[in-house]
């Protein structure tokens, strides 16, 4: 595991409240891991804080895995 | 009690801000409240100063996204994330509608109800992070029944009490209320800008036979504000001597 996908594995288990083993790459944050609209919103809002980066709006959208937020910030950063 | 929330007024150099501000800050509160200008917020200081109250006066433009950033930033790192947001800050600019100018409709949209949209949601990622806030947005009587030669006023007033039911649901699992006050006639500078005449015709509306003091309308704000308001979110508090009965 990349370093980078430790750091936001972390942020999604304390904004999303779940387990660790639960975050797999390829589990859907709303629909394996409960989160709401405003919980995916909170989770780009601490990635960003995390990377010193900005999310527009249609990439955050497409962000509701492990994989896709590491992939993300590791191509943004 | 409030003691040791952070609570951010805006528009408290005089009127009702500043009874917000005063009575927030005698239940514990530290207290930011804003003017538009240097020397209002000096008088925020001064007047927080001599009742012994925690916080300050900060100059700021609510229409002004970036100045809203800076301040709040600046508030944070110096007193601590509000978790108590007062959107007061309001202006006037009466006309019939048949003879009103863009300026005149421009300007109290902007400051009456675009800053409440953009203070609230500068302060909503700190409340989120602090696990809960409240936002107390302050309309007015005439955002609820009407006034002639204020559509530009009443329009501003009825979007706030809009955009506070809606805000209400989207963060309410979140532990954060939103709530507005509508106060009727309240003697203040800008009450006092209206001919005796029509405050003697106003004050005959009234059950309560008053005009409100700026202090009735922080009672509200500070009971919203505390543990009174806990379960309280998405309405609107009439507070108004019983001109209008909803």
């Amino acid at each position: 595991m990349s370093g980078i996908e430790e750091r936001v594995k972390k942020i999604v288990v304390e904004q999303l409240g779940v387990e660790e083993d639960q975050v797999t790459p390829d589990a859907s944050f709303v629909d394996d891991l409960g989160a709401d609209s405003l919980d995916t919103v909170e989770l780009v809002m601490a990635l960003e804080e995390e990377f010193d980066c900005e999310i527009p709006d249609e990439e955050a959208e497409k962000i509701s895995t492990l994989a896709q937020a590491t992939a993300y910030v590791e191509a943004n950063l | 009690m409030l003691t040791g929330k952070v609570a951010f007024v805006t528009g408290a150099s005089r009127g009702i801000g500043k009874a917000i501000a005063l009575d927030l800050a005698a239940q514990g509160a530290i207290v930011i409240g804003t003017a538009t200008s240097e020397s209002g917020a000096q008088s925020i200081s001064d007047y927080l100063a001599e009742a012994g109250a925690q916080g300050a006066g900060r100059c700021l433009n609510v229409t002004d996204a970036e100045m809203i950033a800076e301040v709040l930033d600046e508030v944070a790192k110096t007193f601590g994330v509000p978790t108590i947001l007062v959107n007061n800050a309001g202006i006037t600019r009466d006309n019939l509608l048949m003879r009103m100018k863009d300026s005149e409709w421009d300007d109290i949209i902007q400051t009456n109800l675009n800053s409440v949209y953009r203070m609230s949601k500068a302060c909503l990622r700190g409340m989120m992070k602090a696990k809960g806030g409240r936002i107390i947005n302050i309309a007015s009587v005439v955002g609820v029944m009407g006034n002639a030669g204020q559509t530009n006023y009443a329009a501003a007033k009825a979007g706030i009490i809009g955009f506070s039911k809606s805000l209400a649901r989207e963060v309410g699992a979140r532990n954060i209320t939103v709530n507005t006050i509508a106060p009727g006639f309240i003697d203040t500078d800008m009450t006092r800008a209206l001919p005796q005449e029509q405050r003697d015709a106003l004050t005959q509306q009234i059950p309560l036979s008053r005009l409100g003091e700026p202090e009735d309308i922080a009672k509200a704000v500070t009971f919203l504000a505390g543990d009174g308001g806990a379960y309280i979110t998405g309405q609107t508090l009439n507070v108004n001597g019983g001109m209008y009965m909803v």
